[in-house]
């Protein structure tokens, strides 16, 4: 004879099952991720050195970015890093087409392209810090080679934030090589026949039949490069830690500046939170065009971080 | 295939393109040959300005034994080990789960939570900063192996989530009504039915989320303080302020600490691009 619970549970466990199998997950989450977003951005709206008391200030640190130099360097800085690493996907692409090829040994080389994606981006820093070395860096001796004067793109304000961005494209293009290495071997051949079969070559194949094939490949490599490019931060942390006076600064950094050496938290609250609308944009971008696929054909896209 | 096959062009084009692409990936990896062949040389090769040159005297060994000897390096790597393992599986486990409730029962609100969890994988660190700081020294996790591991787990459980469920939707759903039928469990059917079939997918996605813990620096640096719970990003950058102008040390440091994630990739590549790629030739 079964107890009362144990046959309700038989009959009805469809049901209360996939709660279950969320409840670990979810509530990690809730914890960790969403009560720490609502957390800042109440904060935000406080004075707080991380130990007293907090004092209400309304839109007080909003207010006062307006005003700070340092955050509207931040948000240039942010601006140039997001249009130049929607570079990369081009670049990618054109990798990609140009290895795209079945010859001996290129599956090798197609994995010493994937290589920078794979290693930390502390590596990637200290790479390009020893590159970008004034007195004796490879750029520098190149640059003396071509009778060119040496220049020390890592203390220079006006360098700066592009030289780390060149650091941050390598990994960033690598990552879009291989999404576009996947794209291309998953093409129609029969379109593509049919194409060359109608003199279609070049730059038109390319452009008519070739891209909009690639269309969830293009969409996912640039909206992991946009992400990318606003969280850019380990490579400014290695390469100047936001220097020489806050040139090469992004908001990830500010904040963190802010945050652990100004301790000023409800500051850099205020910047995390500016931060995070900007980034609401492409995650709503983002998922109401899985919505969209979920209704209608299966259209998916993985992304990393 | 696009673009042509270049065996159908004429020979001139196929050396032509052959000596390119050698050219391309000497130009690519030049980076990281300079670190490599920095991290051989001795300090007197450096401060003598012989960056370039073969080395005068080559110091393999006294430059690995180095930086393991003079420094906790042997330490960070241990930690960083510590950090990520349990962090994979836990999030494995996790999103395995979450994966499957998403994937394959109907229920309100499904849609909803998919796209919490997707949504947590994209938000920026800073946003979670002062919050998870305070609650890793509010319940004393912080300075620990824990803070970083309850949080990697929590973190990667997002993106896991995300490609899981898009996994489990793919199998078919008859094996799971066949079950059902001869009044297996729910639970059951989790464990012996589907995650049998999940191989393929917890081996991409465990690589995948391996080299994410791993090469993490933010959260290494906010978390912990000491060096006995130091990964190795974060440990490689101190060092960096040890050892400032010997770059072949920091160099040799380099290496060592991409070597773990380089390692899998390598082993690994099938899974690791399959994971990452998953589901993009599609739609």
């Amino acid at each position: 004879m079964m107890s009362k619970w144990a046959l309700y549970w038989k009959h009805n466990q469809q049901k209360w099952m996939p709660f279950v199998f969320l409840a670990p997950a979810t509530l990690f989450f809730l914890v960790l991720i969403v009560y720490p977003i609502v957390e800042s951005l109440r904060l935000s709206f406080f004075k707080w050195d991380g130990l007293g008391e907090k004092n209400w200030v309304g839109g007080g640190n909003y207010v006062e970015l307006l005003s700070d130099h340092r955050f509207w360097l931040s948000v240039r800085n942010t601006f140039y890093w997001t249009v130049f690493f929607l570079i990369a996907p081009v670049v990618g692409l054109l990798l990609a087409i140009f290895l795209n090829q079945k010859i001996r040994g290129i599956r090798f080389v197609k994995s010493m392209f994937f290589f920078p994606f794979v290693i930390s981006q502390v590596v990637v820093g200290l790479v390009f810090a020893w590159f970008y070395e004034p007195h004796n860096g490879l750029l520098n001796e190149v640059l003396k080679f071509l009778g060119m004067s040496p220049i020390a793109i890592l203390s220079n304000e006006n360098w700066v934030t592009f030289g780390i961005i060149a650091a941050g494209m390598w990994p960033q293009v690598a990552y879009c090589l291989i999404i576009y290495l996947t794209g291309l071997s998953g093409l129609s051949p029969t379109l593509i026949e049919a194409a060359r079969l109608d003199r279609a070559k070049g730059w038109k194949m390319l452009w008519y039949i070739i891209i909009p094939q690639l269309r969830s490949a293009t969409f996912v490599a640039v909206v992991i490069s946009v992400i990318g490019a606003l969280r850019s931060f380990d490579l400014i942390s290695i390469m100047t830690g936001g220097g020489p006076y806050d040139s090469s600064s992004v908001l990830a950094y500010f904040m963190y500046d802010q945050t652990m050496f100004s301790y000023r938290m409800g500051y850099g609250a205020a910047i995390a939170s500016v931060l995070f609308v900007l980034m609401d944009i492409y995650i709503v971008y983002f998922l109401i065009r899985l919505w969209r696929g979920e209704r209608g054909t299966s259209d998916r896209s993985i992304l990393g971080n | 295939m696009f673009p042509r096959p270049i065996e159908k062009r004429a020979v001139p084009f196929q050396v032509s393109y052959r000596v390119l692409v050698v050219l391309a990936l000497v130009l690519w990896m030049l980076p990281l040959l300079a670190i490599a062949m920095t991290s051989i040389r001795s300090l007197e090769d450096i401060t003598t300005g012989n960056y370039w040159g073969l080395p005068r005297d080559w110091s393999v060994i006294d430059n690995y034994l180095a930086i393991f000897t003079a420094s906790k390096i042997g330490r960070y790597l241990l930690n960083s080990l510590i950090v990520t393992i349990p962090a994979v599986a836990g999030s494995l486990a996790l999103a395995t789960m979450a994966g499957f409730a998403l994937a394959k029962y109907r229920f309100r609100g499904n849609f909803f939570i998919f796209a919490m969890f997707i949504a947590g994988n994209f938000i920026p660190y800073q946003i979670l900063l002062i919050p998870v700081r305070d609650l890793a020294i509010g319940t004393n996790v912080y300075n620990t192996f824990w803070a970083l591991i309850l949080f990697h787990t929590c973190f990667q459980t997002g993106f896991s989530i995300f490609f899981m469920r898009n996994f489990i939707a793919d199998l078919p759903d008859e094996i799971m009504e066949s079950a059902r039928v001869d009044g297996v469990g729910e639970w059951k059917i989790f464990v012996y039915l589907i995650i049998p079939l999940l191989r393929p997918a917890l081996a991409a996605l465990g690589v995948l989320i391996f080299t994410f813990v791993w090469n993490d620096y933010f959260w290494a640096l906010v978390l912990v303080q000491d060096d006995a719970y130091r990964p190795i990003t974060a440990g490689l950058s101190s060092l960096r302020g040890q050892w400032i102008a010997s770059w072949n040390l920091i160099a040799a440091g380099s290496i060592v600490a991409a070597l773990p994630p380089v390692i899998m990739f390598f082993v690994m590549q099938k899974q690791f691009i399959a994971g990452l790629t998953m589901g993009t030739t599609k739609g």
